[in-house]
């Protein structure tokens, strides 16, 4: 094996504070003891939750930390381009020399295609730069090389998007030029910061097939940070798992995920939809990453931990090695004092679940029947309306959104809706709440028709069907109190009193699993589950019979959406409420939804039973969305 | 584009007819034509035919929105408000009770304002902006520190005291510049300019400063920034090529706007300096209760506001390329 590319030798990172009772400055640890080796053509994942410093290390490479960010210790050893010449330390090396090698050597991407762009300034010209800098074009040698980029990162047409300001780009289409950019000045490593999480699931499978092909090309080494498993299991070829500041457990891909030796990695894996057992609750890992400056001095995972045991709380684990590995870059090790403890080997299983809830006999809860909306293309100005007289002409027929898409709901039964962004899942859930005008067809919701030609439903209605949204960071009003929150549901609908008073209040926030002391905090006291907690409880206040769910757990890390998915099946089991559940993720649909819509460019192209549809897709977008996902294998 | 500017003209009709209306409530509500007569006149002379004399000559003696003794559309026109407000949307600005006309007095006065408001908003812009980048430049450090403290110092400070400190010290004690006064030839003029934009640079210094680093600092902590620091730019590079723009843009809807305005010179510089412009003329004016200058420098200046929120967002779509104007 050749030398490696980048070697990282313990490093730690602190972030400087005041202390909130003396006042005097500290160092709280961020990064502690962070090593592994990275080489050219491998792609090596650091995987974890969001919080336990995976972008720090990415960012601390790259010497871009925050400005109260401290090195303590360690080495980053940056392998020369040309033979004969001794490695760099880059944690010691000048700024300006640190200058030369961001971007020509060390290359980055980040997970906001949308927000990591200069907004002003054109494509090509973003890209240009990086030539001029480090690669001494000038403009217009840089122009022509631009556009051999942008094809090469296959984007249709380079010209027009070289010539495009970032926001004329799709999600996409903006991330393939983040990649352009990163390529320019021909770097030998790309730290790729979480490159596909804010995109769809096709875009996903496509932008990270253009990064490992354009890495076979070049035989770059690529860091890949990400919290998606199975993104590691199909991209990665070494992967090291982060909590807490430190790596617990790193090793070959397959290894790890086969024969997870450190309880983090097995719970994680254990809370994945896809792994779990059916008829029993997703396996969850209780609490969260604790937050910075309150690591537990000896094992981090402790608190979190299924099997420790009271040694666990006296002395730091030690990195046990595993057997089988051939070559030391291949070793499997992990950070945990009972490793090779046979009696730890499966995680407590979950609880079963109570039987399926759904039933079939009763009449649907909510009907959907031919609904269509469409959105009007031009502003309904006043201009425009004296030219529309003028013309006597009627406004341009624009394509529906949603198109005349039917489907039923009963009690107690979940249906998940699929589809890529944009294929007007959302808008169909905004139609049946009234949040929308819809063109035509008609919703009925218990018998009572709300959408319909001429439809005012009576006052009151939206008791019946409540919604909870995707983000649970926007979509909570950031000045009330939870108790507010809870309560001003019922209040506008003019529910009895006794229906949200502090007892009631405190019986919502025990079904989904919160204290009482929440209700006088304010939501952004919480961590993103506990948010969508609250959204859950707020939905619930007014006892709904269907609920919304759109994209619940898309934001949030997998141990905190088992948490979720599982209060929603619990939630489920006790009241017989009805989802309508709008995902992209099919390992939630596999656990959750009892039947499936699959939604493309507005219609529904397949529609049925769960189990059945996925096994045996029968539409060719079906089959190519499922074919997108990556799965574990 | 063009249909936004026509809707946008369109849109300020009734605006200014509303600032008409309402100055011409508050000026006669405050100040009936009789109060007027017996301003002008003086209070030894006043008799009943003298005020019903200074009335009719100036046509005050019409009631002040519908005349019922007059037939047909002369109900209307044959009124004060008719003849005297709504004849502004002509350009006739009339007379001044001196009898002076008002439309020749502004153009005359014009430009002595606009050597004086010109000069101020051009250094005063590219001053206050390389300061705050300077700042930014050095952000956190002691240098930042200590420049934030002196704006906040700066902002303190009425600028009245600026203005009488600096004739002091420049005029009355080191006798470099005249105290006051003006000179149309452009080869004097400037002798007595100088204290003047100065003193108006340095009251407006501290808060500019302070607001655009606030903004410069907003920009640079957003993620674009961060993807121009991985490309491996300077400092300085990111901070002339990414920051510098996108930071520009919101400075911009602060400054476009006043720049019609510039023609309305400056209260109080003008009239601590004796400038003959139109900002001192305001204020004579409202001194000598002559509200025909009132109306009509109400009426510009209102105008003149319009016209740079127009510009405003003109310029918008030349530094920022997401926003199109339909």
């Amino acid at each position: 094996m050749s030398k490696p590319l980048l070697q990282v030798r313990n490093l730690s990172l602190g972030f400087a504070r005041r202390d909130e009772v003396s006042e005097s400055p500290r160092i709280v640890d961020a990064l502690s003891a962070i090593s592994f080796q990275l080489h050219a053509g491998e792609t090596l994942a650091l995987l974890g939750e969001s919080g336990c410093g995976k972008s720090l290390t990415a960012l601390a490479l790259m010497r871009l930390l925050p400005q109260q960010a401290r090195f303590q210790s360690g080495h980053v050893l940056l392998e020369s381009s040309e033979s004969g010449v001794r490695s760099e330390d880059l944690l010691r090396v000048s700024e300006d020399r640190m200058r030369q090698i961001r971007g020509r050597r060390m290359a980055m991407i980040f997970q906001e295609p949308a927000t990591s762009l200069n907004p002003v300034m054109r494509i090509g010209e973003q890209i240009n730069e990086v030539l001029r800098l480090h690669r001494g074009l000038t403009t217009a040698a840089g122009d022509a090389e631009v556009l051999a980029l942008l094809d090469q990162v296959g984007l249709p047409d380079p010209a027009r998007a070289a010539a495009a300001y970032p926001f004329e780009l799709s999600g996409g289409m903006k991330q393939r030029a983040m990649i352009a950019m990163a390529l320019a000045g021909d770097p030998d490593i790309l730290l790729a910061d979480e490159p596909t999480t804010a995109l769809d699931v096709t875009l996903q499978a496509q932008i990270l097939d253009l990064i490992r092909d354009l890495q076979q090309q070049r035989q770059m080494g690529v860091l890949l940070i990400t919290h998606d498993l199975a993104v590691v299991s199909a991209r990665a070829d070494r992967v090291a798992v982060m909590y807490a500041g430190q790596i617990v457990e790193s090793g070959p891909v397959a290894q790890v995920l086969n024969q997870p030796s450190h309880p983090y990695t097995r719970a994680l894996l254990a809370s994945l939809p896809e792994k779990a057992i059916p008829g029993k609750a997703l396996t969850q890992l209780a609490g969260r990453v604790p937050p910075l400056g309150s690591w537990p001095m000896t094992c981090r995972f402790e608190p979190r931990c299924a099997i420790r045991e009271p040694h666990c709380l006296e002395e730091s684990p030690p990195w046990v090695f595993l057997p089988g590995a051939e070559t030391p870059h291949e070793q499997h090790h992990a950070l945990c004092w009972r490793v090779g403890d046979d009696s730890t080997a499966p995680v407590d299983a979950g609880e079963p679940l109570s039987a399926s809830t759904q039933s079939t006999g009763s009449p649907p809860v909510l009907q959907v029947v031919d609904l269509s909306v469409r959105y009007e293309s031009a502003s309904k100005g006043l201009l425009y309306r004296l030219r529309q007289l003028w013309h006597r002409a009627e406004a341009l027929p624009s394509s529906p959104v949603v198109d005349a898409i039917s489907f039923d709901l009963r009690p107690g039964e979940t249906l998940a809706i699929v589809g890529e962004s944009g294929c007007g899942k959302t808008t169909t859930a905004r139609a049946i709440l009234r949040l929308i005008e819809s063109e035509s067809g008609q919703v009925i919701l218990d018998g009572k028709e709300i959408v319909g030609r001429g439809i005012r439903p009576a006052k009151g209605w939206r008791r019946d069907v409540q919604m909870v949204f995707q983000d649970p960071f926007a979509s909570l009003d950031p000045r009330q109190r939870i108790r507010q929150i809870l309560s001003e549901g019922p209040r506008a609908l003019g529910l009895s009193a006794t229906d949200y008073d502090n007892n009631a209040l405190i019986r919502l926030l025990d079904r989904v699993g919160l204290p009482p002391e929440a209700l006088n905090r304010f939501p952004h006291e919480f961590s993103g589950g506990q948010r969508q907690r609250i959204a859950i409880a707020r939905a619930l206040a007014v006892s709904p019979k269907v609920l919304i769910c759109d994209e619940p757990t898309s934001a949030l890390d997998v141990s905190v959406q088992a948490q979720i998915l599982n209060l929603l099946q619990k939630l489920q089991a006790e009241t017989g409420i009805a989802y309508l559940f709008i995902t992209h993720n099919f390992g939630v649909v596999r656990y959750l939804a009892d039947r499936v819509l699959v939604m493309q460019s507005g219609r529904v192209v397949e529609a049925g039973n769960t189990e059945q549809l996925l096994k045996n897709p029968q539409h060719a977008y079906t089959r190519a969305l499922l074919a997108s996902v990556p799965v574990l294998s | 584009m063009f249909a936004y500017i026509l809707r946008r003209v369109l849109y300020a009709i009734p605006i200014l007819i509303g600032v008409n209306l309402i100055t011409f409530a508050l000026f006669f509500m405050v100040n009936s034509p009789d109060d007027m007569a017996r301003m002008q006149l003086g209070v030894k002379r006043v008799t009943p035919e003298a005020i019903q004399q200074w009335k009719a000559e100036r046509g005050y003696d019409k009631p002040l929105f519908l005349n019922e003794t007059s037939a047909g559309v002369a109900q209307i026109t044959d009124t004060i408000f008719y003849s005297k407000s709504l004849t502004l949307f002509a350009g006739e600005f009339g007379r001044s009770e001196d009898g002076r006309e008002i439309g020749r007095e502004i153009r005359e006065r014009m430009g002595p304002s606009l050597a004086i408001a010109i000069p101020t908003f051009l250094v005063g812009l590219g001053l206050t902006v390389s300061l705050s980048l300077f700042l930014v430049l050095f952000r956190g450090t002691w240098l930042d520190r200590t420049g934030v403290v002196l704006c906040v110092g700066l902002m303190s400070i009425s600028s009245l005291f600026f203005i009488i400190g600096g004739q002091f010290i420049f005029a009355r004690m080191l006798q470099l510049v005249p105290i006051s006064g003006y000179e149309s030839n452009p080869l004097v003029a400037w002798h007595f300019l100088i204290l003047p934009v100065t003193v108006a640079v340095v009251a407006g210094i501290g808060s500019s400063t302070r607001w655009y680093r606030t903004l410069f600092l907003e920009e640079i902590g957003k993620d674009y920034v961060r993807t121009a620091r991985a490309k491996g730019l300077s400092d300085t590079a990111v901070l002339f090529r990414h920051v510098l723009r996108n930071g520009l843009i919101p400075i911009l809807t602060g400054v476009v706007v006043v720049i019609p305005t510039l023609f309305m010179g400056s209260l109080l510089i003008e009239s601590f300096f004796g400038i003959p412009g139109l900002g001192s003329y305001t204020i004579d004016a409202i001194a000598a209760q002559d509200f025909a200058v009132v109306r009509a420098m109400v009426f510009l200046g209102s105008g003149l506001y319009l016209l740079g929120l127009i510009l405003t967002d003109l310029s918008y779509t030349l530094v920022d390329p997401r926003i199109r104007l339909k």
